[in-house]
């Protein structure tokens, strides 16, 4: 047992190695943050624009989700790190892969938010529409306040596929998380930094379940 | 009675290739209460939806207070702020109360002040005797009572013209006549209505003319009592005789 502690757990190994752990964290943090709402922002966007059933923009909208959505993420940071750098476009880590996890993120998340907007019966347009509110007013305050109530729990789960897809933006180099304390571990020769990367993303993750959690019981309560 | 609310000229729609209105002029004046009557698949829900352009019409045109609505260049959300609509389904949105789904329209398309659209939205719902439901959600309300809201959600607005698409079909028996009561109260306060419907009582007691459809045209128009107690056309009289 001492010696379980002493290789994963190692407090000594932990305070040495803390100046990694704190630029990662900050860095993980910031690419979660921002690169998810980024993602979820240009969902949202797509699903919307598809919902107006203008054929012309509709046709690119459906190949580019569904092309986003067959290629691996890792492919898509290693494209814009490495490949663009060849016809003159060059970027830091951070933007490759805030770029990429953006777009890739994008097409899961307007896929989620249109079989949302689908499920809504068509009379709730109509009765707004008949308001005069705006197509652009009639998705903002009848269509997607209903339709992301349906779409909670895919949310969820894509969300956190998603902040745990953000580690794969070690390979572009980013000292993020995860290769910090692959450096960190590099140094100490102990698997302790590694624990932290995965308490890290526990502590991200499970409190955002518990929050979704809430607010499904809170809405089935009223 | 002259003055002119609405004015359908030549109207035409099609559904692929069916065509559901074969040509349609109806014109009706302020203060007008018209219902459309005929039997289903006779094309009268489609030609109201193409009142406020819910369907768009594929020929002919259609003139709220002089103003061609199927023009191109018309802002059609203005148009629509103008014209009251009241669905079968009630179509109240769920995730708001009684008085938000009154109000919407008044803070988002008007631009009242939150305070004065709830003061307007209060009113409105009291019109309708729903003044003590206002923070209910609708599904916490009758199908009568939603309808009702429905109503009251319209009438915010101040519309120059209210449609009203089969109000009363989804209701069970005993909540139709409370609908009704605010329906006919409406008539009597000189709005102008166009009226969908299967309830021949309310169209008799309520309505100013009555339009028999069939196949996509008006076969008969008349005054409601000559309507009823003498209609000339053989299809209106079988119609008549269906639903008496």
């Amino acid at each position: 047992m001492d010696q379980l502690i002493d290789a994963f757990f190692n407090i000594d190994v932990l305070l040495r190695t803390k100046e990694f752990y704190l630029y990662g964290l900050t860095t993980s943090l910031r690419l979660i943050v921002f690169s998810g709402m980024c993602a979820m922002g240009w969902g949202l966007l797509l699903s919307v624009i598809r919902n107006s059933n203008l054929r012309f923009i509709n046709y690119p909208i459906i190949v580019y989700t569904d092309v986003l959505r067959s290629l691996p993420i890792l492919a898509n940071m290693l494209l814009l790190y490495y490949a663009l750098p060849f016809v003159g476009i060059s970027m830091s880590s951070f933007w490759a892969a805030t770029i990429a996890l953006s777009l890739t993120g994008g097409a899961y998340y307007a896929e989620i938010f249109r079989s949302g907007i689908e499920v809504i019966h068509r009379g709730q347009t109509e009765a707004a529409r008949s308001l005069g509110l705006t197509y652009l007013k009639t998705m903002r305050y009848v269509i997607l306040p209903q339709a992301i109530r349906v779409v909670l729990p895919p949310l969820t789960t894509n969300t956190l596929e998603f902040i745990k897809s953000t580690a794969a933006a070690s390979v572009v180099a980013l000292p993020d998380i995860l290769n910090e304390a692959m450096q960190a571990q590099n140094v100490t020769f102990s698997p302790t930094p590694l624990m932290v990367a995965l308490v890290f993303y526990i502590l991200v993750c499970y409190p955002l379940v518990l929050l979704i959690e809430h607010f499904e019981n809170s809405y089935h309560k009223r | 009675m002259g003055n002119k609310i609405l004015e359908i000229r030549n109207l035409h729609k099609s559904f692929g290739n069916l065509e559901v209105l074969k040509g349609i002029n109806l014109t009706v004046s302020k203060g007008e209460v018209v219902c459309l009557l005929g039997p289903s698949g006779s094309g009268k829900s489609t030609l109201l939806r193409c009142i406020n352009r819910l369907e768009e019409p594929n020929q002919g045109s259609v003139l709220i207070d002089g103003e061609e609505i199927t023009a191109h260049k018309i802002d059609l959300n203005k148009v629509r702020a103008r014209i009251g609509m009241v669905f079968q389904h009630f179509n109240l949105f769920p995730h708001m109360n009684v008085l938000d789904n009154v109000t919407l329209g008044l803070r988002k398309v008007l631009g009242l002040p939150k305070s004065e659209a709830e003061e307007k939205g209060r009113l409105m719902l009291e019109k309708v005797g729903l003044g003590n439901k206002v923070t209910n959600k609708p599904d916490q309300l009758s199908g009568g009572q939603q309808q009702r809201v429905a109503i009251a959600r319209a009438l915010a607005m101040d519309p120059k013209l209210m449609l009203f698409d089969e109000p009363t079909s989804a209701l069970d028996p005993e909540l139709i006549g409370e609908v009704l009561s605010v329906m006919i109260d409406l008539a009597k306060s000189g709005m102008t209505m166009v009226v969908v419907t299967h309830e021949v009582s309310f169209a008799y007691k309520a309505s100013d003319r009555a339009c028999m459809l069939d196949h996509g045209l008006i076969l008969e128009e008349a005054p409601a009592k000559e309507f009823f107690e003498s209609p000339k056309h053989k299809r209106t009289k079988e119609f008549l005789s269906m639903v008496l």
